[in-house]
């Protein structure tokens, strides 16, 4: 299992600020698809995604235990 | 205090100034980014942030190492504000010194450009008739960026 955290705008169309998904394994890419196909309404597409508190790639695969997170653009400042 | 920090309370500028200034240093600069009332033409009553906390100070920190990388001798110490700030609240401080004026100027505008690429911090601009989340500042107005 790995988590998963959403933020801002994302966080609102998931409802949920973070959850377990079964991506073990799995490619960032799949991670990303597995988000659009559960919630039709996020635009995975314009979010980065980062696994343990860096930028990833979407070929780099997930391990258990990983915390992965969308990361809609920012707007800090 | 860190040097590199997500903070939920008001930012006392001086701190950070201090927690970079050094004998070597001839120069600081700090920039504070604060909450402004008008936008294209659209009044804010507040603003809400909201942070990755833990990778937004790592990526604070190495925005910090990219300066020293960039004008040696430079030091840097950034603070950003969450939670709900009122109108002209301090959202952020950028403190660098160097041992010259101009590295302490452009290592300072560098920093605040980095903080919007890169930086997992979100802003919601409440209205008298709604609010919204901001996104891609720096490479809208219109469109989407990817």
């Amino acid at each position: 299992m790995i988590t998963v955290h959403y933020f801002a705008g994302l966080k609102e169309v998931t409802g949920v600020a973070q959850e377990q998904a079964d991506l073990s394994g799995h490619t960032v890419q799949q991670l990303a698809q597995w988000a659009a196909d559960k919630y039709p309404g996020i635009d995975a597409g314009a979010a980065r995604i980062a696994v343990n508190e860096e930028y990833a790639l979407p070929e780099d695969l997930l391990q258990a235990g990983d915390v992965a997170a969308f990361i809609p653009p920012v707007s800090g400042g | 205090m860190k040097a590199f920090e997500i903070v939920t309370e008001a930012i006392n500028p001086q701190h950070y100034a201090d927690m970079v200034l050094r004998p070597e240093a001839g120069a600081v600069t700090v920039f504070t980014g604060h909450v402004r009332e008008w936008t294209k033409g659209v009044r804010t009553l507040y603003l809400a942030y909201e942070a990755y906390v833990p990778m937004a100070e790592k990526i604070l920190a190495q925005i910090g190492a990219e300066i020293e990388e960039r004008w040696p001798g430079a030091q840097t110490a950034i603070a950003h504000r969450i939670g709900e700030l009122a109108i002209s609240d301090i959202a952020v401080v950028i403190a660098v010194s160097s041992p010259h004026r101009k590295a302490a100027y452009e290592a300072n505008e560098y920093a605040i450009e980095r903080i919007k690429e890169i930086v997992p911090i979100w802003k919601k601009e409440i209205w008298e008739d709604g609010e919204e989340w901001i996104g891609d500042q720096k490479k809208k107005p219109e469109g989407d960026g990817l």
